[in-house]
């Protein structure tokens, strides 16, 4: 019965979708790309629980399309090439539906040219630099318009930030995201001379002089404020030499874009505390939806210390909108179910719809949050929903870009020369 | 928009309300804007209250400053959070002082102003404050006025500092009202001398306000720029001629130039039956086949002229671009310039210094790490890999104490020597297992040792987890040692070079003038004489082995407890620690002294070139000890005799 | 040994080799492996060719590289670039034709650029991508590059008389050097990116990666047949002799009026020509190198097959790449069975590293032949020797290798 008003409501809906091919074997199979070994596993293991966890919950609440959902899990351990090889194998072997996974932009880089040659499903769940929108993925993780420039509008805004120091590791993600910002600030005022960039190796551990330097860039008495895409453990070192010089998050406040809940978990965090973070979710939400989550995360693993963070929630809304819109093209053809992605809306943990646009991106709101004592986040600031934006605005080649698979058909669309740049992404 | 209907509304109701009234009543007037200020938006709800003159509106925006305020839900009313007990939360009214109510904490808001508005209550509350009888805040007062100076701000100051009990005060109330002066004085004499009093004092608020002094703007003219001018830009030298060019098109002296896009734009817009200006379109597939079509256009007079390259070259030499001073006095620019000068060549020197002492702490850090390599390679010629793990093990032993001795300076001192047992017992373990097979097939040893190390990482992070642990640091050695407002080092890194001192001494004696170090010295020339005069080999080997890998393992809890510890910290030396060994030297400990010395600065040197590219840094530094020992392959300090070979 | 290219074990690798390409191909056709096994395979080949190469400059010369895996990179990188180059060109094409004026060289080369650098916030080529528009020429870099570093290296290092383990070391820094430049965004090459989507060949686009993955498991098993016998023929003969005697005894070899510099310089070359070649196969299998790839761990890791297969016998140190690279995959790809112990479970993907780790102390200690010494057991020629025959001998002291 549901299944038959599902069928109709598509077919009302989207008349274009065919409905012959529509025989789904059972079980639908929902491949889980995360590394359990290596550098990598501490951050996507937890991805791969939930996935297992909305799975079971899709699987007690009917399944989809009237199958059970199986999740296959893969460990293509922390190793870039072998990303690529794994989804190979989860789309020719297993012959998976969708895939959920990929953590590193290096990984989705990798993975890229598989998925879109064999006409794969992927959602990808981790903030990330943008540039990109391909036929294939939707990315339900932050664009930077989602995460670094409102954090960037909240230091020009609310706290009166007139220099900045980008501090990043030297990795894509830092370096296309501290691109845009230094346009971003130049076109809000900020001279370049008053931008301060700065790469360090992943584990970069002496800080002392980096640190110096940003304290000294507000010897001239401007409002110093750090824009800090540093990654993992380097954080620890970094946060270390701050409160060694005495610089306090009043005197210049650092918002992080890769510190969440899990990275505190294990750190000492009073050092950090009035630093700030942002994210799309932050496990304090107050929400009834984000209590239920927690709570059935916390069964789940049975573990009441573990903390839930932003990319949980991105797959989170990534799975629920993929079951919605199966649910809605009734099949799992991969054509069949993208169109139907199209437009899906699902609650936000943290309040709110979001909406997934024509360009594979998510709409979802932007929060602000200080980091607490205890490892949580006080969230001071949130927006109204953010469309992801591919392409931003803020650099001149891709300013003239747009994405629109449902009417343009074409994820780099040239609103320039009005053409097409080119159906499938750059690697 | 909000702030101005804020602003709109306060400036007609303000004289009305200026009878008496209490705080409550005003706040909730602004409620919403108390609840979640704004920086920009707060001032109005500040100004107001102080306007009132109402005797609480200080106290209250000191605690609104702390973040003890909350809104209770039911009433909508402000209150002072008091003793919170369990989940019920005490409110204090805020005109009487009085505890008003006992709610449960669900039903208040906690209002949580974020830093900019927190400096924007700091500025408001500085008049209340300087005369306040705690120095603390009277010192924070101060920090306030630095960070943001105000002209209003030099009356208060100036009425506090006769009756300033705290001389260290009174000279900080002094200097800022001297910087006061210097930016806001009354005449250009008040000014000037003001500039000239500032040149004794490198602290940033001194530069600072110097550099506000000496703001400028860019004017571009046709002729001489008027006003004070500060220099004029040279084409070439500080802009380019593309640049220098935009500049005056921006000024609207000049018209745009028409770069290659603009002309396929033109030429786009006006083709015509597949040609355009007398070109076919097909053959327009190089750019001078374009400019030579887009010329043809100009001459049809449909687009904008193409400026030559001679046309600009003209442009440039007839216009000025030049900075122009803010501040129309020149007496006070050339004061401002020369006192600036006079502090920038004392800047530039405890720069030097500062850096100087960067790279005298990296330096220690990597002569801790690599103390117990030079022991175990320099003196013995065994290649261990494993040396990093060895750190890394000391690292976790530190780790492992805090777990059961919460106190950081007890669980520090059982920590130190524990790691050395630790890290000591697991370099016997290897000597007595592994490399004591292979002392004759240093190259295997290597292998060998490394096979342990990949073996000890995993170990370590199966048992531990990938993630980072924490290593605290005890209170005593949180903050700096500031001697100037330039340089300054972390207590940690002194802790640190004391610690690399003190390993020097140590291993100089035992070496020099101990017996076991006669031994060790006479294992190291010659193995064979030496067993003959009855010192076991054996033994001393084990002892070295054991020393260097304690060594490490206390290298290891000073490096946690600046850095991280985690499973690949080890590794992450291992190379910089052999480099240090060679480059220094094998087989002697000055010589390592010198190998961190020389890599400590080299890399603290290169990073001051291009400190944005600390990785670029690495690099170069090792390029040039690859060069280096090319040219020195014996190292800094060439040891004679046979455990340098030959 | 008796000085001969042909002697019976090059004919029975060369032999095994071809039956196991024959075996893999039918097998591939009847659907039974994989195409990322084949992939695997072909992969495999590949680091079986540089595990040779490995083993000429240590095990028949006695220099321990500890960064031949930065010319296999490097022939990676060489590829690379003209496989993103070119394979950018066909990508932008169509859109560029679609414009109503024909686009200028510029034109295209912008458009590539702003493709390929897009992801590292940059559109303009760099000089090293001078000639990636040539197949030609990127072939040749992949020779030349790794073929110069080694030359400048090696010579720097040789003529100064730097050996043992101070070379290792120094070998091991040129090859962090290398990693740390590529990882920055600077360098020209990506950064950490590196160039990906190397597995779709430009030209190939309909040729489906099923077939593709079968060419370069051919093209990688002639490269390796084809190594092992430039390498046979290089270690029998006048100049293996001189090489073996170069890692038995240096100064001897010296004292004998060779010109022991040359000898090595041209070991060294050489083998990381080969090396360099052994990459660009492998990369394009990959399909994405980043420099990652040529941290120094991954060329100990090419020793420890070297060694574990076993030293001065080329195809043992084939045997050993391809042994161990292969149960690698087999435990971390989580293949590999668990094994319960009560209340805790070993997971191989946790533990696999610790078995290898031990079991590598354990071939050093106790088989320092490796898998290839059970080849002497089998031949009954030799007793077990705990010292080997390869080093200085047991008369010898430990100063000859520790020298300098």
């Amino acid at each position: 019965m549901k299944l038959r008003s599902s069928l109709l409501s598509s077919a009302l809906i989207l008349a274009a979708v065919p409905l012959a091919a529509q025989e789904t074997t059972c079980p639908v199979q929902v491949g889980v790309l995360h590394s359990l070994s290596g550098t990598m596993a501490i951050s996507e293991t937890t991805l791969k629980d939930v996935m297992l966890m909305l799975v079971d919950q899709q699987n007690a609440a009917g399944g989809v399309l009237g199958c059970d959902i199986e999740a296959v899990v893969v460990d293509p351990a922390s190793d870039w090439p072998l990303y690529a090889e794994k989804a190979r194998e989860l789309l020719t072997q297993q012959e998976v539906d969708v895939i959920f996974g990929n953590w590193t932009s290096v990984s989705r880089k990798a993975v890229l040219p598989v998925i879109e040659e064999l006409n794969g499903l992927l959602f990808y769940p981790v903030q990330y630099e943008g540039e990109e929108s391909s036929r294939n993925v939707f990315y339900t993780g932050a664009a930077p318009n989602q995460q670094a420039i409102p954090a960037v509008d909240y230091f020009l805004e609310e706290l009166g930030v007139e220099k900045f120091a980008l501090l990043g590791t030297d990795y894509v993600y830092p370096r296309t995201t501290n691109n845009i910002l230094e346009s971003y600030l130049q076109d809000n005022g900020i001279s370049e001379e008053n931008i301060f960039v700065n790469y360090t190796p992943f584990s970069h551990a002496d800080w002392a002089t980096i640190v110096s330097d940003v304290i000294e860039l507000g010897s001239d008495g401007s409002q110093v404020g750090v824009i800090s895409t540093i990654n993992g453990d380097a954080n620890v070192g970094f946060y270390k030499e701050l409160a060694a010089q005495g610089v306090s998050a009043d005197d210049i406040p650092v918002v992080a874009f890769s510190v969440g809940e899990e990275e505190l978990s294990g750190l000492d965090t009073s050092n950090l505390e009035g630093h700030l973070a942002a994210w799309n979710y932050f496990m304090s939400a107050d929400t009834p939806a984000n209590a239920d989550f927690i709570a059935a995360w916390h069964e789940f693993i049975g573990d009441e210390d573990r903390v839930t963070n932003d990319p949980m929630e991105a797959h989170y809304i990534g799975f629920n909108m993929w079951v919605n819109a199966v649910e809605q093209a009734g099949t799992t053809d991969v054509d069949a179910v993208r169109e139907a992605m199209w437009g899906q809306e699902v609650p936000n943990l943290t309040g709110g719809t979001a909406v997934m646009g024509a360009d594979h991106h998510l709409s979802k709101p932007v929060l602000i949050g200080e980091i607490r004592a205890d490892g949580q986040f006080d969230i001071i600031s949130q927006t109204d929903p953010v469309a992801g934006d591919a392409w931003t605005d803020f650099l001149p080649e891709s300013a003239v870009l747009v994405s629109d698979w449902k009417d343009l058909g074409c994820g780099m669309y040239n609103t320039e020369t009005e053409t097409c740049v080119q159906l499938t992404s750059n690697y | 928009m909000r702030a101005f209907l804020i602003a709109f509304l306060c400036c007609v109701l303000s004289p009305v309300m200026a009878a008496a009234q209490d705080l409550q009543t005003v706040l909730q007037r602004y409620a919403e804007e108390v609840e979640s200020p704004g920086r920009q938006t707060v001032g109005v709800v500040i100004d107001d209250l102080l306007a009132a003159e109402l005797p609480t509106a200080p106290a209250f925006l000191g605690y609104w400053q702390d973040r003890q305020i909350v809104r209770n839900q039911d009433d909508g009313l402000f209150y002072r959070a008091g003793e919170r007990e369990g989940e019920t939360l005490e409110l204090i009214d805020l005109d009487s002082g009085e505890v008003a109510m006992a709610v449960p904490t669900a039903s208040v808001t906690e209002v949580r102003p974020n830093g900019g508005v927190r400096r924007e209550l700091g500025a408001a509350l500085v008049r209340f404050q300087l005369a306040d009888p705690d120095p603390a805040v009277r010192r924070s007062a101060l920090a306030s006025i630095a960070r943001s100076p105000d002209p209003d701000q030099i009356a208060p100051l100036d009425a506090s500092i006769a009756d300033e009990p705290d001389a260290a005060i009174r000279d900080e109330k002094v200097r800022l009202r001297n910087i006061l002066a210097a930016r806001f004085g009354d005449t250009p004499e008040i000014r000037v001398e003001a500039i000239r009093n500032l040149g004794g004092s490198i602290a940033p608020i001194s530069r600072a306000a110097l550099a506000q002094i000496l703001s400028t703007t860019e004017v571009v003219t046709q002729g001489d720029p008027d006003g004070n001018v500060a220099r004029l830009l040279d084409v070439g030298r500080d802009l380019t001629r593309v640049e220098a060019y935009a500049r005056l098109v921006d000024a609207g002296l000049v018209p745009p130039r028409v770069s290659d896009t603009d002309i396929r734009n033109a030429l786009i817009a006006n083709i015509a039956e597949g040609t355009v200006g007398g070109w076919a379109v097909t053959e327009l597939d190089t750019v001078a086949a374009r400019r030579a079509a887009y010329v043809a256009l100009e001459a049809e007079g449909v687009v904008p002229p193409f400026i030559t390259e001679e046309e600009i070259e003209a442009a440039l030499s007839d216009h000025t671009i030049a900075l122009v001073y803010n501040e129309d006095d020149p007496a006070i620019t050339q004061a401002a310039e020369q006192t600036l000068a006079g502090i920038d060549r004392r800047v530039a020197a405890s720069n030097g210094a500062d850096l100087a002492i960067d790279a005298v702490s990296l330096a220690s850090i990597y002569f801790l790490a690599a103390i117990g390599l030079a022991i175990t390679f320099g003196v013995m010629g065994v290649i261990n890999m494993a040396h990093g793990e060895f750190i890394m093990i000391g690292a976790y032993t530190g780790y492992v104490v805090q777990q059961y001795v919460p106190d950081y300076t007890l669980s520090l001192i059982i920590a130190l020597p524990l790691a050395f047992v630790v890290a000591a017992a697991a370099g016997v373990a290897l000597e007595r297992l592994v490399i004591r097979h292979l002392y004759h097939r240093p190259l295997e040893t290597l292998l060998a040792t490394f096979g342990i190390s990949i073996a000890l990482q995993q170990l370590a992070k199966n048992i531990f987890g990938t993630q980072a642990r924490p290593l605290t640091a005890p209170g005593w050695l949180d903050g700096q040692w500031v001697m100037n407002e330039i340089i300054g080092v972390s207590y940690i890194r002194v802790a640190i070079f004391v610690l690399a001192l003190l390993f020097l001494g140590l291993l100089l004696f035992i070496l020099n003038r101990t017996r076991l170090g006669l031994e060790v010295r006479a294992v190291t020339q010659n193995p064979g004489m030496a067993a003959s005069m009855g010192i076991d080999p054996d033994k001393i080997n084990m002892a070295t082995f054991a020393l260097g890998s304690g060594i490490a393992g206390i290298a290891g809890v000073a490096i946690g407890l600046y850095g991280q510890v985690t499973s690949e910290m080890g590794a992450n030396y291992i190379v910089q620690s052999f480099m240090t060994v060679v480059v220094g030297g094998v087989g002697n400990v000055w010589g390592t002294l010198a190998g961190a010395g020389l890599i400590g600065m080299l890399q603290k040197g290169i990073e001051s070139f291009n400190p944005s590219n600390t990785l670029a840094a690495q690099t170069f530094m090792i390029l040039f000890i690859i060069i280096f020992i090319q040219f020195r392959p014996r190292g800094i300090v060439a040891l004679k005799g046979r455990a340098a070979g030959d | 040994m008796r000085n001969d290219v042909f002697k019976p074990s090059t004919l029975l690798f060369l032999g095994a080799l071809a039956v196991f390409a024959i075996v893999v191909t039918i097998m591939a056709g009847q659907g039974m492996v994989s195409t990322s096994f084949v992939k695997t395979l072909g992969k495999t080949l590949c680091l079986c060719l540089a595990a040779i190469a490995m083993d000429v400059i240590w095990g028949y010369t006695g220099i321990l590289s500890l960064g031949h895996m930065a010319f296999f990179g490097l022939g990676g990188y060489m590829i690379g670039m003209w496989l993103m180059y070119a394979r950018t060109e066909t990508l932008v094409a169509p859109g560029l034709a679609a414009q109503p004026l024909p686009p200028t060289e510029g034109e295209v080369r912008d458009a590539i650029g702003s493709q390929i650098f897009g992801v590292v916030g940059s559109s303009d080529f760099p000089m090293i991508w001078m000639f990636a528009d040539s197949l030609v020429l990127q072939l040749a870099l992949v020779v030349l590059v790794p073929s110069l570093l080694a030359l400048v290296f090696g010579w720097l290092a040789f003529r100064s008389r730097v050996t043992g383990v101070y070379l290792s070391i120094l070998t091991q820094a040129m090859t962090l050097a290398l990693a740390l430049y590529l990882f920055q965004n600077d360098s020209g090459l990506r950064g950490n990116n590196g160039l990906s989507g190397l597995q779709n060949i430009p030209g190939f686009e309909d040729v489906p990666q099923s077939t593709l993955s079968l060419s370069f498991f051919w093209a990688s098993a002639f490269a390796l047949a084809a190594g092992y016998l430039l390498f046979a023929w290089v270690v029998s003969g006048r100049m293996g002799s001189v090489l073996r005697a170069i890692r038995d005894d240096e100064q001897r070899v010296r004292f004998l009026g060779y010109q022991v510099e040359h000898y090595k310089l041209f070991a060294f070359v050489l083998t990381a020509a080969v090396t360099g070649i052994a990459g660009a196969l492998y990369y394009p299998q990959a399909g994405i190198i980043n420099p990652a790839e040529i941290a120094p761990i991954a060329s100990i890791y090419l020793a420890v097959w070297v060694a574990i297969g076993g030293r001065g016998r080329l195809y043992g140190a084939a045997i050993g790449a391809a042994v161990v690279s292969l149960l690698s995959s087999w435990f971390t790809g989580g293949a590999a069975p668990n094994i319960a112990l009560g209340d805790y479970a070993i997971r191989w993907t946790d533990w696999w590293l610790v078995l290898l780790g031990v079991s590598f102390v354990c071939v050093t200690l106790f088989a320092p032949k490796g898998i290839g010494g059970l080849v002497d057991l089998l031949q009954r020629r030799l007793p077990v020797d705990r010292t080997g025959d390869f080093g200085p001998d047991k008369g010898s002291k430990r100063a000859e290798e520790t020298a300098q």
